[in-house]
């Protein structure tokens, strides 16, 4: 029954597929590979989901091994959920993949692209779905290292420099994160999340296991673009292939954030973490910062990619200011922005890699006139970008009225003012956008009227039609979002 | 179909409209056509829901659940009635004027105009049924966004500048207090529909009440309440026949209209003067009634001056919803109505003058009465209903608000009627003194009458105005249901 | 007493704190990473570490040993080598293809020629 192995299938078959990649050597049979392989994580996935949904958490022991001895992979609500966002976002990233790749990069390294485009969904299908802290670290590096050559394959040569920038802080995150699994190794002899929890309950505020979760936190800070350790984001998401800027704005920190909450409120425990300690004020102040500081910082780029890259380190802002209130609709709230701000950036870098296509670049000079010469992206654009602001009946909304609605709950009324005055910014970063195309001539040497090719708009247009329609009836995912804050602070207690 | 059906139609059709204005987009006489029959559709089924409404029943339908525990839902009640009445019935007025400004202008974009028109009114349409708070806010929102490209409709520096005004001042008010206050709503009473006799009752302190209706109030920034009317003087930019629909008729009234529905069905009447009532509001309304007269009274820009009479007179709603009783609420919802007849036909006939005479500011108009007799005899007519002299419209809706204030002993309220009364005598009798009694510049006469759809639209209007006052039965009618008598 | 018995701890403490001051003092590329390795190395020492018990033997069961060291730390460490491995060979690989486009390694440099560039 192969449902039953569906947790490890989910992180083996895109890793299996990488090598095979390789010796296919071909640009199109690499892009058909990842394809079926994309859209088979995708069904697998959803059925976990719809499986944890009904049966509960599912544990899987690797190689038939028990827990706590052998690696477990623990699926429940909440990274069923991850996963499931994950391994749709590199489904619908497919069709858009042909052209894009073939445009941005050279023929003989196409393959190489699809490899490590595999390499990498393995590695953050595995952080999702592990329940074992050390092969959480792998897939994390597994994951990164295809990262970095993914960044670096971008067409300017400033992506190289991106890429190096991103390992150097992304292996110490990475590094920071194992010293502090290595703190919680020593004072538990487990490495088992679940029987990890078990050993640390009544305990959790001694000393060293007090520094392994400052270890962990800045390390997963980093990995996740916390603010102020946001430094590689901007550059990395900027110069990466269109495609890579999407797949990873989409997923990458996501994934990240959700390892956050899994040591918090699964491991700790939200009273350990949040009573006990002085996270939950530390964290808001951090997140309330990312939303003004690099909000602002978004208005004044040059590049849409560039702007688009703020402005997640701003909205992840959003989502830490979740975890920070420590409680359950606080924790839904972040899951539910999680989710509708992966897809939200997700169709935003979408649509701007088919206008990259089109118009040689992003920055906003290119721009001028966009409602005259791609006039299907542009609209698009600002539909994703209303999101981003929050405007009702788009997905950011759902997130924000629950984020509110929880800091309301908390009496936290200057989070709930913070939250909303920084609507405010994305405002204006979104107008630059729209004033951009619809209030300037095109440049001199713009292109004809006409849109990117319909295997680019096509997903494109899927993932804003998501966001409108998540937006209109955001209760799946707010509901999912509460299921899963629910096993996370359930699960191991 | 049922009534619910037809309130759901209601809501659909001006989208359904979008689309097909969209298919005709090559070919403008079939495009025109397809609004001119979107319009009339909207119009005689948001008719045939009066009977039902009057008779007390409550069409609804319910679309779809937003977020959980909140549906997208309608519900068809008088003042929402009256509301999806006046935009409807004006829509089809004001596509004629518009088919006529647009073509005698040589407007660009003219099918961009007609699509965010139809979304306009589609928007407003939603206001008007919304079911609960968060409906209302989804429309809310939508005609903010959907209004903005008609702001901005010129494109030139100037437009881009207002649309900022527009949107800030909009988007900013209603994401910064309106939100939140809807959100504690929800939080506190655990609902958002809307209920005769409120959903706050019982549930909230005074303290509490006090900064909830504040943050709905100054929330509801399209009801341009002082300090948040600047938007709309920057929203002149646009084409006239947008000023005249949206910006006196749909989006302001939307915001008016939100205020009266908060009050009545969040906080209800009788909950909120037992939690220490809404002087603070009347005040601040009355005061933005009376400053707002006094800087039309310095405009010399014709748009300008009807933009600040329109701050006042959406005050004259605020004010009279604020008193909280009885006959001052059927005045707002009566304001609400007069105001919207009488102000269009002031800006139609701005407008006319715009296109036939190419005059925007009132030093320019001595003598024009003569060359434009139609448009100035509607313009008259407009600016008396606006004073509120019988035997026009504005007369019934202050009477009733008057009779509140009076009911209460708010001289307060009463001293701010008399004094803008005076003021707007003050700024709207010259322009009409000049147009038809003082003598034309030698050298440029004024040229001739406006289009013939533009004349039409702007005395069907005017005639409107008249009607009201004759025949005020039927939106006495729906005031009184209103307020459940 | 305290200091010596807990002398593993001071070594991990003192290798990390050099590799990370290396990492972020140097502006050659290169040395970074070097910096990078040593950092990942002071991580080795506090896992394998703590895993020998003075007097302890290899973890196969043999009779009459009743003390054994915990291999799993060793395990464990064995993977986050090749990892290292994996990520330094990459850095390097990153600064090769750096200095081809840039024609220099010196973070400064190539700050300046970034800064050109926009």
């Amino acid at each position: 029954m192969p449902a039953e192995h569906f947790p490890v299938l989910l992180a083996v078959v895109p890793l299996v597929a990488a090598p095979l990649i390789v010796v296919a050597r071909s640009g199109f049979l690499g892009w058909a590979i990842a394809f079926a392989v994309a859209a088979a994580t995708a069904a697998m996935s959803a059925s976990l989901l719809a499986r944890v949904t009904v049966e509960g958490t599912i544990s899987y022991a690797i190689g038939s091994w028990p827990p706590p001895w052998g690696i477990e992979y623990r699926v429940d609500a909440a990274n069923a959920l991850v996963a499931l966002l994950v391994s749709a976002m590199a489904l619908v990233a497919m069709p858009y993949a042909r052209r894009s790749v073939t445009a941005e990069i050279g023929q003989e390294r196409q393959y190489l692209f699809y490899a490590l485009l595999m390499l990498c969904l393995s590695g953050l299908l595995g952080i999702a779905l592990t329940g074992d802290a050390f092969n959480l670290f792998v897939f994390l590096e597994i994951s990164s290292l295809a990262t970095y050559v993914l960044i670096a394959l971008g067409r300017d040569r400033r992506a190289l420099t991106a890429a190096y920038q991103y390992l150097i802080l992304g292996t110490t995150g990475a590094t920071l994160y194992i010293i502090g699994v290595g703190m919680l190794y020593l004072a538990t002899g487990t490495l088992n999340f679940a029987d990890m929890a078990a050993r640390l309950d009544g305990v959790a505020d001694t000393r060293p296991l007090v520094v392994g979760l400052a270890f962990i936190t800045a390390g997963i800070g980093l990995k996740l673009a916390l603010f102020p350790l946001h430094a590689w984001l901007p550059n990395a998401y900027t110069y990466a292939p269109s495609v890579v800027s999407a797949f990873l704005a989409a997923t990458a920190t996501k994934v990240s954030l959700y390892v956050l909450m899994r040591v918090y409120f699964s491991v700790f425990g939200a009273d350990a973490v949040f009573r006990d300690l002085p996270i939950g004020p530390v964290l808001a102040v951090l997140s309330v910062a990312a939303l003004f500081v690099a909000s602002a910082a978004a208005i004044v780029q040059k590049d849409l990619k560039r702007l688009l890259a703020f402005s997640s380190v701003g909205q992840i802002g959003y989502i830490t200011l979740g975890i920070s209130l420590g409680s359950a609709t606080g924790l839904a709230a972040a899951m539910a922005h999680v989710v509708n701000h992966g897809i939200t950036k997700g169709a935003l870098f979408l649509l701007a890699g088919a206008m990259a296509l089109r118009l040689g670049g992003t920055g906003f000079d290119r721009l001028a006139g966009l409602g005259r010469t791609m006039p299907v992206a542009a609209f698009a654009f600002v539909l994703g970008g209303l999101s981003l602001i929050g405007v009702p009946g788009t997905a950011g909304f759902a997130s924000k009225w629950a984020l509110v609605a929880a800091a309301m709950g908390a009496g936290q009324w200057w989070i709930v003012a913070a939250v909303l005055l920084s609507s405010l910014l994305a405002v204006a970063y979104v107008w630059r956008f729209v004033e951009c195309a619809y209030f300037r001539e095109p440049p001199a040497g713009a292109p004809s009227p006409g849109e990117a090719p319909w295997e680019m708009t096509a997903p494109a247009l899927a993932m804003t039609a998501a966001v409108v329609a998540l937006g209109l009836h955001a209760t799946p995912v707010l509901d999912a979002a509460t299921r899963a804050a629910a096993a996370l602070m359930g699960a191991g207690r | 179909m049922t009534n619910g059906g037809l309130a759901l139609a209601a809501l659909c059709i001006p989208f359904a409209g979008i689309a097909l204005v969209l298919l005709a987009r090559r070919k403008p006489d079939l495009r025109e056509a397809a609004t001119f029959a979107t319009a009339a559709m909207l119009f005689f089924v948001v008719v045939s829901l009066a009977p039902a409404v009057l008779a007390g029943e409550r069409p609804s339908a319910t679309l779809f659940e937003m977020l959980p525990g909140l549906q997208v839902a309608l519900v068809v009640e008088p003042l929402g009635w009256l509301f999806a009445a006046v935009a409807s019935t004006l829509w089809v007025v004001s596509t004629a004027y518009s088919i006529g400004y647009l073509r005698g202008n040589g407007e660009e974009n003219q099918t961009r105009f007609f699509v965010c028109f139809a979304g306009a009114i589609g928007a407003a349409i939603g206001i008007a049924f919304a079911g609960n708070l968060l409906t209302l806010f989804l429309f809310y929102e939508l005609l903010t966004l959907v209004t903005y490209p008609l702001v901005t409709h010129h494109g030139t520096d100037e437009a881009r500048r207002a649309g900022r005004v527009y949107l800030g001042v909009l988007l900013g008010t209603s994401v910064v207090f309106l939100l939140p206050a809807i959100i504690a709503t929800w939080v506190l009473a655990g609902t958002l529909d809307f209920r005769t006799g409120g959903i706050l009752g019982g549930r909230v302190d005074a303290t509490a009440a006090a900064i909830l209706l504040a943050l709905f109030m100054f929330g509801i920034g399209k009801a341009a309440l002082m300090p948040f009317h600047r938007w709309l003087p920057a929203a002149m930019v646009a084409p006239t026949p947008v000023s005249a629909l949206l910006h006196a008729v749909a989006v302001v009234k939307a915001g008016v209209f939100c205020v009266v529905k908060v009050i009545v069905y969040v906080f209800g009447t009788d909950a909120l003067a037992a939690l220490g009532g809404a002087g603070w509001l009347t005040a601040v309304a009355a005061f933005t009634l009376v400053a707002a007269s006094a800087v039309a009274l310095r405009a010399d820009n014709l748009k300008r001056r009807l933009a600040y009479s329109t701050v006042s007179q959406l005050a004259y709603v605020t004010m009279a919803a604020s008193l909280l009783t009885p006959a001052a609420i059927m005045g707002a919802a009566l304001h609400l109505v007069a105001h919207a007849f009488g102000k269009i036909t002031l800006f139609f006939a701005a407008g006319s003058i715009y296109t036939a005479a190419h005059k925007t500011e009132v030093s320019q108009l001595d003598g024009i009465g003569r060359a434009m007799p139609w448009t100035m005899g509607a313009f008259a007519i407009g600016a008396l209903s606006m004073i509120g002299l019988p035997p026009l419209a504005g007369f019934v809706s202050k009477w009733f608000i008057l009779t509140g204030a009076m009911a209460t002993r708010d001289w307060l309220a009463v001293g701010a009627l008399a004094a803008s009364t005076l003021l707007n005598a003050a700024y709207f009798l010259p322009i009409v003194w000049r147009a038809f009694f003082l003598p034309a510049p030698e050298r440029d006469g004024h040229g001739h009458e406006a289009p013939a759809p533009m004349v039409i639209a702007q005395a069907l209007t005017a005639a409107a105005c008249v009607a009201l006052f004759l025949f005020p039965g039927l939106a006495i009618a729906f005031a009184r249901a209103l307020i459940g008598g | 007493m305290s200091f010596l018995g807990h002398f593993s701890y001071w070594a991990t403490v003192f290798v990390m704190m050099t590799g990370l001051y290396i990492v972020i003092s140097r502006g050659n590329l290169v040395k970074k990473l070097v910096g990078l390795g040593i950092f990942q190395t002071s991580v080795y020492l506090l896992y394998v570490a703590p895993g020998k018990l003075i007097g302890g033997t290899a973890a196969i069961v043999t009779p009459g040993i009743t003390l054994y060291s915990n291999p799993l730390p060793h395990v464990l460490i064995l993977t986050a080598i090749v990892v290292g491995v994996a990520t330094l060979a990459l850095g390097l690989a990153l600064v090769v293809r750096i200095r081809e486009a840039y024609g220099t390694v010196d973070e400064d440099e190539l700050l300046a020629a970034d800064a050109k560039d926009d």
